[in-house]
């Protein structure tokens, strides 16, 4: 009996392992690693999908990595034991670690050894200079890109006689106060996530996070955000959550703010334009909402926001046949025709001139379902990047922006002041960048 | 007197044993002596060249408040959880054991929550005690804010405690069980005809007839706390809030995949290790002085 089980086994062994190399005949695959999840994450699927019906050479084999810090770490524990994918997705945050690994083929090389057609100038310019080297080259093709906005609920504005989204953070102050008066409990949601509130802000207010121009310019640099109007702005939402008129909102409490925004808690957040789609689709029925560029205090001048999301890198160490198949794939995603499905059915915005100009062109904008979205493009392209609008580039920042919010959660918990929290958060983030300085030693920033 | 089985065929019992120790090898002591390298070298996160800094990390380590919270931190859960789940255990096993009505029944489901994976654990429990949307929500429909694990540090501890025990305890009450199966009925029978009651024959005659079983629970439930947390304080608190549940296990895990600093998390795992030999040590060296096998 066991015998023939065997047998049965060993036959079906046989045939797997023939039909393998036959089917990988007619088609080159090769592996892209993303970490987008939920419904963002579906449709990275799709896209493979379209990819792989759109032709018959090549073969995307897509696998979803669970979050975006979970690609990276998985990404680099492959690298290390040889089971990488060709591609993967990185987020902004990862760019450094990518710059530095050597184990990247960078997208320039890519591009001329396989004939690709990039217009590298076609690029928004937030976009090209956030993940370019010091000699402006991108080492990564720009992918999935947003920026953040600001979510306001109509019809708690209406009822303090307003139709318009806040211009300044003052006003917003005002409003969210006023609404408290006029009856809406929660004016603001907001949780830890440091991207909105330290990253978007400082660049919108073109303030540094760090010395020699926010990391670009060196390994030595050290954060100073604990010395700039970001303090304010954080003591700011330390008194709204003491007045009770905002509230902190996150999966522990059992609502994300995403959540007590479309269910109609809470009436303004911070979040990504990527949401615009989410939060259209799951709004309760008849909640009249709108997004506005980022608040900025109104002494300040408004500068662009930054570019957020992740970019494409190209791995050492794999055959010539999957680096083409790569190359093909990356060609496919720059199509107009494909930037502004991703774009239509995400709320990410395109990454080219052209890709915009053609979604323009074809109304997609004006489409009632999208209001809202080309205001992403007008904050991103506000100004044109100035040293410290331009991005950051902090060795490890996932770990930095881990102890600011460690520290944050300490400050509105009200263990600490808001003031040496931040300051505690900044003698951290130094530490941890002189150790990444140290793992670097003598390595550069290209 | 004295039997054992002995082997005259020295290579045939080195092939049996060989399997077995090839794994010990590759999956303990190599891991551990890489470990070690680690922790006396700087590791870049894509590999390559190692640079050798002596005690740098260690120092680092030491002298690091937020390190010492999370030593704190796991003191202090790893007590709680072990007294919660061994306790519960206990009086769940007691009452299993005294045949009450349904008891068959119980004894079959109080084993499942050992079978649940931890993430799984944290899940639910997440969902239970989220203040906002959980069963528990309603607690702060009575006192708004007296439950809320997001912000509060204790609340958060709470939680993972619970959590944990709700799963060790499942483990502990089939080895309690079986222990008290074990214990002569006649003895039992005899302490009732004399006229002592449950709790009585409970703190006379089983409890202490339970002392090796308890004795090795301890060692087991405390290691495990240390060791083998990170699920489903990884699901339910993120080690938050503000590192109220930033246990050393958490922390390695998150100072090395997250912040891709494998080196000080190599460091760390040493000192854990260390710790846990030294905590087993002294159980056996002084808590075992006091349990009497039969």
């Amino acid at each position: 009996m066991s015998k023939r089980i065997l047998a049965a086994a060993a036959l079906a062994a046989t045939s797997l392992g023939l039909a393998v190399p036959a089917q990988a005949q007619q088609r080159i695959q090769f592996e892209f690693w993303y970490g987008l999840t939920g419904r963002l994450g579906e449709i990275m699927e799709e896209h493979c999908k379209r990819f792989n019906d759109s032709q018959t050479k090549y073969e995307a084999k897509c696998v979803g990595q669970g979050g975006y810090d979970k690609a990276e770490q998985n990404t680099i524990a492959a690298y290390r034991s040889k089971q990488h994918p060709t591609l993967v997705q990185i987020y902004d945050a990862g760019t450094v670690n990518f710059m530095l690994s050597g184990a990247t083929y960078n997208a320039p090389d890519l591009a001329k050894d396989f004939d690709m057609k990039i217009d590298w100038s076609g690029y928004f310019p937030g976009i090209s200079n956030y993940y370019a080297t010091s000699k402006g080259q991108m080492w990564s093709f720009p992918y999935n890109s947003s920026t953040a906005l600001l979510y306001w609920n109509k019809d708690a504005w209406a009822k303090i006689g307003k139709t318009k989204g806040p211009e300044t953070i003052e006003e917003w102050w005002d409003d969210i106060r006023a609404m408290k008066k006029a009856g809406v409990e929660c004016g603001f949601a907001f949780d830890y996530d440091t991207w909105m509130p330290l990253e978007q802000f400082s660049a919108i207010h073109n303030l540094p996070i760090a010395t020699k121009n926010n990391g670009y310019d060196g390994l030595d640099a050290e954060v100073m955000f604990n010395k700039t109007k970001f303090a304010d702005y954080m003591k700011d939402w330390k008194k709204l959550l003491d007045e009770g008129v905002a509230r902190i909102q996150t999966a522990q409490t059992g609502k994300t703010i995403l959540q007590a925004f479309t269910d109609g808690t809470c009436a303004s957040m911070l979040s990504s334009v990527a949401n615009h789609g989410v939060v259209g689709s799951t709004a309760k029925p008849g909640l009249n909402w709108g997004v506005t560029k980022l608040p900025v205090y109104k002494d300040f001048k408004r500068h662009n926001s930054l570019v957020g999301g992740a970019s494409l890198w190209v791995l050492q160490g794999k055959s010539k046949p999957e680096y083409e198949a790569a190359a093909a794939y990356i060609q496919f995603l720059l199509q107009p025709k494909e930037e502004q499905w991703f774009a239509d059915v995400t709320g990410y915005i395109p990454v080219t001139n052209t890709g915009y100009k053609a979604m323009v062109d074809a109304g997609f904008y004006a489409d009632p379902k999208r209001q809202g979205r080309e205001i992403a493009i007008e904050s991103l392209t506000f100004t044109p990047p100035t040293a410290v609008s331009r991005g950051i580039r902090l060795g490890n920042f996932t770990q930095i922006r881990a102890e600011i919010r460690s520290e944050l959660e300490a400050a509105f918990t009200g263990k600490k002041d808001v003031q040496t929290a931040l300051d505690d958060a900044a003698s951290r983030s130094n530490q941890i960048l002189r150790r990444f300085e140290q793992t670097f030693k003598g390595k550069q920033l290209p | 007197m004295d039997r054992r089985a002995t082997f005259s065929n020295l290579w045939l019992a080195g092939a049996l044993v060989a399997p077995q120790i090839l794994l010990v090898i590759v999956f303990f002591y190599w891991p551990t002596v890489q470990a070690l390298y680690w922790a006396f070298s700087t590791q870049p996160p894509f590999g390559g060249t190692n640079q050798w800094v002596g005690w740098q990390n260690f120092q680092q380590i030491f002298s690091d408040a937020v390190y010492w919270n999370s030593v704190q931190v796991s003191i202090v859960f790893a007590i709680l959880s072990t007294a919660l789940s061994i306790g519960m255990a206990l009086l769940l096993a007691l009452m299993i054991d005294r045949q009450l009505a349904g008891h068959k029944a119980y004894r079959f489901v109080y084993f499942w929550p050992y079978a649940i994976a931890a993430p799984a654990v944290g899940l639910a429990f997440r969902f239970i005690f989220a203040p906002d949307a959980g069963f528990v929500s309603a607690i702060n429909q009575l006192a708004p804010n007296l439950w809320n694990p997001a912000l509060k540090g204790w609340d958060a501890m709470l939680l993972i405690v619970i959590a944990n025990s709700w799963k060790m305890m499942a483990y502990n009450f089939i080895f309690f069980l079986a222990a008290l199966q074990s214990i002569p009925r006649g003895l039992i029978e005899a302490a009732a005809m004399d006229g002592s009651g449950v709790l009585r024959r409970a703190r006379d005659i089983q409890i202490p007839l339970l002392a090796p079983t308890l004795f090795f629970l301890l060692v087991i439930n405390i290691t495990e706390s240390f060791v083998d947390s990170f699920g489903i304080v990884d699901i339910t608190t993120g080690g938050g809030p503000a590192r109220a549940t930033d246990l050393m296990v958490f922390k390695i895990y998150s100072d090395g995949f997250k912040g891709l600093d494998y080196s000080m998390a190599a460091a760390q795992s040493i000192v854990l290790m260390f710790l846990v030999i030294g905590l087993t040590f002294v159980q056996f060296r002084y808590i075992e002085k006091r349990v009497h096998y039969a």
